[in-house]
């Protein structure tokens, strides 16, 4: 496997207020996050909201510019290209390359412009193609997500949620990417339009070799498509993992509570009352002293009060995590017997 | 079994419009709500679901009928048929908020922006058990004590956007239990929340269902969230309501097509090895208006056969307390084909 895109101790830090002569307040919304996503897989990014996935994303194609550290993006191998660097008109070739799929396909779309332009938009931009071409190009991708020729002169309120997320699906696929970041693809469809979505999503990946950064809340869709998940806390990455050893072990007592929150679709496997389930996600601006996590920490010990733990492989896997107990405490996971399909 | 608390008896409501044609929103529902017990309200949206919750509460827009139906509820007084009732009537208004409350999806947009939490829950204390604005303020201290707000007094005082989503939601449950209502309809309570707020909201929930013999009708799209929370449920179609009954016996083996293929497209929490692909219903649901005469899910059901798009099936029992509205349980199928 190739490294397509890595992330080095990337950092964020919005600052709140202040004026001409007064300092504003400091948000750190990110802290040192490092990642690679290798060409070809699909790492979910899963945390509460508020804990700076969406952030990152937007980082990543420099939709924000980031306090501290670098992005870097391997086209091919051998060739690195630090997207932290690069000013406005340099980076717009690489953006042909990574696209960003919104949440919400309401707000998302200009309801102003047909959906042959918002689709043609991209193409235009680049100034890759144009007439007959671009024309064709539209309409073919347009076909691959599932909207018929004939709406091409729509405009986006005459679709309903799911073919609407499907046209921005064909907005980020008509440019060719080779990296599609899904800020929460599914989150805002029905039960039976996410599954068709995810579905597509698939498909497409499969038919041009795609690599995902998935952004999701939902850990059931997570396990359905991530081969990676990487948990975030605070701004802070406290586990990640291939998808089936976190969800099998989980070495985090984060990931462990966001596993144990998670509905399951089976009464019979009601959780009921005994989850341990507490407090909320810390406001920002008074993040914690020493893990982050310790004020929900249901194992938290003086330790964790007064010291961070750092991000360290567990036990000489893939799988890693930010927790001064890491390797001894036993959490739960989530998988049990298989549940039955009905025809 | 107990006494049911407000039975729908075969109710649809209507929307009309000056320019067109009158919608039917929601055609011939049963349900039964009794004390102490969750029945989850399942469907997509604009399955009608909300519809009918807010018509128990006679919350619906203007352009909104009840053209046939009852819904009966058993109030102080003696049973009352709400749908009978005047929306802005005494009797009505003695009921709303008093007697069946409600819990809606967004608090931040259904708390006012510029009371705060503990002025908007004195005001319903007020109005309907008439308490002093000190006593009533007293009570709603408590009440945001019990829904588990810390530091219930001063945050009494606090505006709706000073607080956290979950706590928000919160003190919205702690205005819907202002006057220990008899039944509490949730719309979507968990719907914005992370999923450990919606884990901590359910458990509130229950617990005060417990300590209280509520009975609650809850609305959601998110079949985990039912199988958590719900003693019964009623899945709803373009209107319909397809198939109903208890929680287990309707997970266990759901007789409707819809009921089905709902239950497919939900990703299960399996290995790698044991998962298999999603299996999505076919196209999208149609537009009330294109609604087929017979079984509204005619155009997507991968088993319609001849008497689906024509003839409305009825309600078919499959075992006791579990009822489906599908021809496949009252035809053969080969049969009807020829």
């Amino acid at each position: 496997m190739t490294t397509l895109l890595s992330v080095e101790h990337l950092s964020k830090v919005f600052t709140l207020g202040g004026g001409l002569f007064k300092p504003g307040r400091e948000l750190v919304a990110l802290n040192d996050i490092s990642l690679t996503v290798e060409a070809g897989e699909t790492l979910a990014i899963v945390g509460e909201s508020g804990c700076g996935k969406t952030t990152l994303g937007r980082c990543i194609i420099k939709a924000q510019p980031v306090s501290e550290g670098k992005v870097f993006y391997h086209p091919k191998d051998g060739q690195k290209v630090e997207l932290t660097e690069l000013d406005k008109r340099a980076i717009k070739p690489w953006r042909r390359d990574i696209r960003m799929i919104f949440q919400d396909p309401m707000s998302s779309l200009n309801p102003n412009m047909r959906v042959f332009d918002l689709v043609a938009e991209p193409l235009r931009v680049h100034r890759i193609c144009k007439g007959r071409e671009l024309e064709d190009r539209v309409i073919s991708t347009l076909g691959k997500v599932g909207i018929p020729a004939d709406a091409i002169g729509r405009y986006p309120h005459a679709f309903s949620g799911g073919q609407r997320q499907r046209i921005g699906i064909a907005r980020a696929l008509v440019l060719d990417p080779k990296l599609v970041i899904a800020d929460e693809a599914v989150s805002a469809l029905d039960v039976s339009i996410q599954a068709q979505v995810l579905n597509l999503l698939d498909d497409l990946k499969r038919e041009f070799g795609l690599t995902y950064i998935f952004i999701s809340h939902d850990l059931g869709v997570v396990n359905y498509i991530a081969d990676r998940v990487m948990v975030m806390y605070l701004g802070h990455v406290v586990e990640t993992a291939p998808t089936e050893q976190l969800f099998e072990r989980p070495r985090h007592p984060y990931s462990e509570m966001l596993l144990e929150a998670l509905p399951i679709a089976d009464p019979t496997r009601r959780k009921g009352q005994n989850k341990e389930l507490r407090g909320e996600i810390p406001y920002l601006g008074n993040r914690p002293i020493g893990c982050p996590f310790h004020t929900r920490c249901r194992y938290a010990q003086d330790k964790c009060r007064a010291e961070k733990p750092a991000l360290r492989p567990i036990n000489g896997t893939a799988q890693m995590a930010a927790c001064h107990f890491a390797e001894t405490l036993e959490l739960k996971g989530a998988y049990e017997a298989p549940q039955k399909v009905f025809a | 079994m107990n006494q049911p608390l407000l039975s729908i008896k075969d109710m649809s409501i209507t929307f009309s419009s000056p320019d067109e044609a009158d919608i039917e929103a929601v055609r011939q529902v049963d349900l039964v709500l009794t004390p102490g017990k969750t029945l989850a309200l399942v469907g997509e949206s604009g399955c009608g679901k909300s519809v009918t919750a807010r018509a128990v509460l006679r919350l619906l827009d203007k352009n909104a009928r009840i053209p046939k139906g009852e819904i009966l509820y058993d109030a102080e007084g003696g049973r009352v048929d709400i749908a009978r009732l005047h929306p802005d009537s005494t009797a009505m208004r003695a009921i709303r908020g008093n007697q069946i409350s409600m819990i809606f999806q967004e608090p931040m947009s259904s708390l006012s922006p510029v009371h705060t939490i503990g002025d908007q829950i004195d005001e319903i204390i007020i109005l309907h058990q008439r308490l002093s604005p000190k006593k009533a303020r007293e009570r709603t201290i408590s009440l945001l004590d019990q829904v588990g707000i810390p530091g219930a007094r001063d945050r009494s005082n606090a505006y709706p956007f000073e607080l956290s989503g979950g706590l928000r939601q919160r003190a919205m449950i702690a205005m819907a239990l202002a006057c220990t209502p008899k039944l509490l309809i949730a719309d979507e309570p968990t719907t914005a929340l992370d999923v450990t707020t919606q884990a901590q909201i359910l458990d509130l929930l229950r617990q005060l269902q417990a300590d209280f013999g509520m009975a609650m009708l809850f609305i959601t799209h998110d079949l985990g969230v039912v199988a958590e929370i719900a003693d019964d449920i009623a899945v709803m179609y373009l209107g319909d309501v397809v198939e109903q009954g208890d929680v287990f016996e309707v997970f266990r083996a759901p007789k409707h097509p819809y009921t089905q293929a709902l239950m497919n497209s939900v990703p299960r929490l399996q290995r790698k090895a044991e998962r298999t692909r999603l299996t999505p219903i076919k196209g999208t649901v149609p537009s009330p208006k294109d609604r087929p005469v017979g079984c509204a899910f005619t155009s997507r059901c991968p088993h319609a056969f001849a008497p689906c798009p024509g003839q409305r099936p009825e309600r078919t029992p499959v075992s006791p307390g579990h009822v489906a509205r599908c021809h496949l349980l009252t035809h053969v199928r080969e049969e009807a084909l020829a």
